[in-house]
Parts: C-alpha cells; sequence; structure tokens
C-alpha cells in the first residue's frame, strides 16, 4: 500500500509554499511514497522508553556578555533584497485591499 | 621552479616562507591551472581572480616586513559555495540565491583570512548540501577529475574535484551526512568531519543545523590538520559551538606519519559487513585492515546494533530541520523573487518563488521534512528517529569503551556514473550509508584513500569519539604513510 496519497503530496506542496506543477505531483508522488516507505523502518526499533536526542552537545542557556558590538549598516542589510523601501523591506500586499483600506 | 600546483600546502607554505616562490605566483598558477581545466572539471562555481591575488599581495608585503607568518600563509584554498563570503558570491548551488553578494564573512572564512590562506573562490555543490554527486546542483553537475564521466561525490564535489585536479591545495567543506567525506574517498582525497561544534556555523547556510559540520579537505592528512587547526575552536557567534581547546590534530597527524600504532585499538563494525559494498571497496578496505595490523594496530570486530537505522534516522532528521531551515528562502530578505506583478498575494509570490528557485531534491526534503513534523505523524517519524539517533550514539559511547577508533569504508561505492543514481532518489542516498552515524553522534570522522578499485579511489573512514578529532588524523596519517596518495590520470 501506498504510504501517501498524491492528493496529500499537494498538501505538503502548499503547508510547504512551493507552487509545484501537475506534472511534478505525479513525479513527486512516487518518489515520496519510497522514501517514505523506506524511512518507515525507524519504527522497527522498540524505543518507548528511551529519551529523544535533538542534538549532539548537550548544552542549555548558553549566554555571553551583552556587549555592543559593531553590526551590519542598514543599507549592508538591505543590499540583497529584491525589494527595499524607507530602510525595509518591501513585500507584496498581505491584507485585502478592501481591509487594508 | 617545478609544478606550484603539484605541491602540498606545507610545501607551499615553506616556499613562501622562505622567500624561494611568492604567494602572488603560487597564487597565478592555481588561477592558470582553472583556467585551463574548470572548463572540464566544473568545481568552480566563482573564481575570485582580483580578490585572491590581493590577499597573495597581502602576505607577499608581510613577509617583506618581516612580520611572522602563519603555517599556511600564502596557500590558496577553495570554499565550499555554502559559507558566506562578503561582497562574493555565495548561491548554495541553488538559483534561489543566484547573485546573491553577502554582507558579511563566515566565522570560517573570517579564520581562513586571518591565517594568510588566498581564497581562490567558491565551489560547487548539490543544491543547498542535498546530495551525494554534485549533481543537484543548480549549475551543472562537476566531473570528476580520475573519470570525467563520473560523480565527484557530493554535496561537496566541488572541493574534492578541486583538488585532485590541482586546482587548489587545500578545501573547505560541510558534512551534514558525509558531504566532505565521501567526494574525498571517491576522488582519492583526504576529508575531514570535524567533531559537531568544533566547527563554527556561523555565515553557513543552514541546512539541518544540528547535524551541519564545516571542515578540512586536502590531498595529505597533514594539510588537512593545518586546515582543521586554522578554522577550529571557539565562536562565540555560533551557540553550540564547543567552547574547549581544539584537539592537537597536526601533532597527532606528525605522530601518525611516523607509521606506527602501535597499543592503537581499532574496531570493525560488524553490521557494516552485510551492507552491501562493492567486492572492489571490500578487498581495498580488506587489505588497508592488513596494513593497519602491520603497523601495530589491533584489530576487533564491534557490534554497533543500531546502526543499521541510521540511514532511515537520518533521512527523517535532515529533512525535518531542513523544512523549517529553508522557510526563510521566502523571496523578501534575499535572493530570488518571482511573480510580483502587484497583484498577487505575499503567499502566491512566495509559493513561485519557492517554485522557481528551488531544485527536485529541496523540495523533496522540504516536503518530506514537512510531512514527518505533521500532527499525528511527528511522534511515529520525527520523535522516533530522535529515540534512534540516542540509542546509535550508546552504540558509538559503548563502542569507544573497548577500542580507540571505528574504521570502515568511507562509501558503499566507487563513483559511478554521471546519471546513474538520479532517477532513484533512495539509491543516492545509500552513498552516505557509512557515513551518517557518525553525523548522528556528533563525533568526528575522516576519510583517507586506501587503495583502488578499477582504477577508482576507495576511501578508509576513521571514526573517534567527539572531541578525540587527533585520533583520527593518527589513523590517517599511519595509513597514508604505508599507502601514499593517490595520482589521477593527467586531465
Amino acid at each position: 500500500m501506498a504510504a501517501i496519497s498524491r492528493e496529500e503530496v499537494a498538501h505538503l506542496a502548499r503547508l510547504s509554499r512551493l507552487a509545484v506543477t501537475e506534472e511534478e505531483l505525479d513525479t513527486f508522488a512516487g518518489q515520496l511514497d519510497v522514501i517514505l516507505q523506506a524511512v518507515a523502518q525507524v519504527g522497527e526499533v522498540a524505543a518507548a522508553d528511551i529519551p529523544p536526542t535533538s542534538h549532539s552537545v548537550p548544552l542549555t542557556n548558553v549566554f555571553r556578555d551583552d556587549v555592543v558590538t559593531p553590526c551590519l549598516t542598514p543599507q549592508e542589510a538591505l543590499s540583497g533584497a529584491p525589494d527595499a523601501e524607507e530602510q525595509r523591506f518591501r513585500v507584496p500586499r498581505i491584507l485585502d485591499e478592501d481591509v487594508a483600506s | 621552479m617545478s609544478d606550484l600546483t603539484k605541491l602540498s600546502a606545507v610545501e607551499i607554505a615553506g616556499l613562501v616562507a622562505s622567500g624561494e616562490t611568492s604567494a602572488v605566483e603560487v597564487t597565478q598558477a592555481h588561477l592558470d591551472r582553472i583556467a585551463a581545466v574548470d572548463g572540464r572539471v566544473n568545481a568552480f562555481l566563482h573564481v575570485d581572480t582580483e580578490g585572491a591575488l590581493t590577499a597573495a599581495r597581502e602576505v607577499d608585503a608581510q613577509r617583506a616586513e618581516g612580520a611572522p607568518l602563519g603555517p599556511l600563509a600564502g596557500v590558496p584554498v577553495a570554499v565550499k559555495d555554502v559559507l558566506t563570503t562578503k561582497g562574493v558570491p555565495t548561491t548554495v548551488g541553488s538559483k534561489i540565491l543566484q547573485g546573491w553578494r553577502p554582507p558579511y564573512d563566515s566565522t570560517i572564512v573570517q579564520r581562513l583570512r586571518a591565517a594568510g590562506t588566498v581564497m581562490l573562490g567558491k565551489t560547487n555543490m548539490d543544491e543547498f548540501a542535498m546530495g551525494s554527486s554534485t549533481e543537484y546542483s543548480a549549475y551543472g553537475p562537476t566531473r570528476n577529475p580520475w573519470d570525467t564521466e563520473r560523480i565527484p561525490g557530493g554535496s561537496g564535489g566541488g572541493s574534492a574535484a578541486a583538488l585532485a585536479a590541482y586546482e587548489a591545495p587545500l578545501a573547505i567543506g560541510s558534512d551534514t551526512g558525509g558531504s566532505i567525506r565521501q567526494p574525498g574517498a571517491v576522488t582519492g582525497t583526504v576529508g575531514a568531519k570535524p567533531t559537531y561544534g568544533g566547527t563554527s556555523r556561523y555565515g553557513l547556510v543552514a541546512f539541518s543545523s544540528s547535524l551541519d559540520t564545516p571542515g578540512p579537505c586536502a590531498r595529505t592528512v597533514l594539510d588537512a590538520a593545518l586546515l582543521h587547526e586554522a578554522i577550529a575552536g571557539h565562536d562565540p557567534r555560533d551557540s553550540t559551538s564547543i567552547a574547549a581547546p581544539v584537539p592537537d590534530v597536526v601533532a597527532a597527524a606528525r605522530l601518525g606519519a611516523t607509521g606506527d600504532l602501535t597499543g592503537v585499538r581499532l574496531g570493525i563494525v560488524t553490521e557494516f559487513a552485510g551492507e552491501g559494498a562493492e567486492p572492489g571497496v571490500m578487498a581495498a578496505f580488506n587489505e588497508a585492515v592488513d596494513t593497519l595490523t602491520k603497523l601495530g594496530a589491533e584489530i576487533v570486530e564491534i557490534s554497533c546494533p543500531h546502526f543499521k537505522y541510521a540511514l532511515p534516522a537520518y533521512y527523517l532528521i535532515a529533512p525535518s530541520e531542513c523544512s523549517s531551515n529553508l522557510a526563510r528562502f521566502d523571496g523578501v530578505r534575499f535572493g530570488l523573487r518571482v511573480g510580483d506583478d502587484g497583484n498577487r498575494s505575499l503567499e502566491e509570490v512566495m509559493s513561485l518563488t519557492r517554485e522557481a528557485g528551488f531544485g527536485p531534491e529541496v523540495k523533496r526534503r522540504i516536503m518530506i521534512g514537512t510531512y514527518a513534523l505533521s500532527s499525528g505523524y511527528y511522534d511515529a517519524y520525527y520523535g522516533q528517529a530522535q529515540k534512534v539517533r540516542t540509542l546509535i550514539t550508546r552504540d558509538f559511547t559503548a563502542a569507544f569503551e573497548r577500542v580507540d577508533a571505528l574504521i570502515s569504508p568511507t562509501t558503499p561505492f566507487v563513483a559511478f556514473p554521471l546519471g546513474a543514481r538520479t532517477a532513484d532518489p533512495y539509491q543516492m542516498y545509500l552513498a552516505d550509508l557509512f557515513t551518517i552515524p557518525t553525523n548522528l553522534y556528533g563525533g568526528p570522522g575522516i576519510s583517507v584513500p586506501c587503495g583502488l578499485a578499477g582504477g577508482l579511489p576507495v576511501g578508509l573512514q576513521v571514526m573517534a569519539p567527539t572531541m578525540a578529532d587527533d585520533r583520527m588524523y593518527r589513523v590517517a596519517a599511519a595509513l597514508e604513510s604505508a599507502v601514499g596518495t593517490l595520482t589521477p590520470p593527467a586531465l
């Protein structure tokens, strides 16, 4: 049985903000199915009482002194932006016009 | 003057320090070599001719003034395009960052500059370091100098190929699941993944933050150790950086080069034996094991029962972290923006930008990660993979109570033909079968050439306990002293 359907892949693409094509959906559905069936092997391991590892270095709350150091100028920070205005990143509209007005 | 591009970093630094040659002369020789062969290899995405010559002139000026020079001053280095370089294009092998010139240097690049090395340019890689062949680069594959119809490994195929093609004596890579070691193995070069946290991730474009580790690539073990020493050490700008002294990897490489491994216990992982490495790879590995025995090492077999789950666990953990990390590529702060016609919403522009900017392997991994982190699947996939990670770490800890280091072939197969594994993504993932456990554990690993199979290089991997990077350099240098370095056919 397939681990994942074409419809589920379309849903994942939407969640991932990927405007995938119909052709890609066909390809990815098959490929993701193979990958997910293979990685599902982790389920074979009896690990109910095993703590998870998120990170190999056991560090928590790394602090540094609060010292002012030089940082990027606004011009430098915006230097790679596709669009900028008044020292800000300019983005397409977020709200519908009737809401924004 | 003999061909400067054939020399080791140690030899080049010696000649520059003594004044027998200049850093500018060395740099120009490598730039000329790149111009002559890179059309066939495609190791470089960007060659910074002016920046390199300027840096070389500074080294020559320092020497003229009598200022002390570091052990790698004047030595050219190629940098994987995953590290930010101020004012120099950084693409991560992706269209989504095409043309981006970062406003700052990564810590690794800052340290390379401080060491007086000369950055030649940025090397090709699988997009966002996801791949094992460099075929997933948006800028065309890199070719293996041993056979230009074959892959140079990945994701850091550009750095490894630059070394094998004598375009650079040193290179920087990054290793999340084997991206330094596997390219090293299939190009007959040396690649070392330091202990996680031993080298700074500041300015390393993130793929899987709990695994990503920048590290050195070279043609000799001692050169790799010198580069390791130059770039490693605590960095307050990386909160997962380890605040402890760097293991003395240079001394260890020199000790290993004496060829004496008396008293060193090495473990062979039982579970790897049945994992389908090619017969030629196993033959070269077994011969290397005999060599290590002759050098005085004691070889024992060690069972690491959970290693067989490392690959599936990795291909849940890394895509999960990637799906989160790559959310920052949204067409707002840097890189590509597609479809902003004044009518489309931000979300539509984001989706069109990411669709156009990312290649298929990156999209697959983002979607796998999104799936594994979804409510309803989280416990069975990501949560379970993290528990498996704990068990793999315990396997390593138990093994290192009995042996000083573990050894294995670096990768199950020699360089395969271009296109052989792109149709089935999971077949590509198998290239990292032997390298991934180390990443999940966080320890160091190195690949060193151990022989040829069918005329193509085979690498031996040495895996050591966390913060015992020196041990792997000692073993690798000892093997190198017996086997020698590998020389590819002329391009």
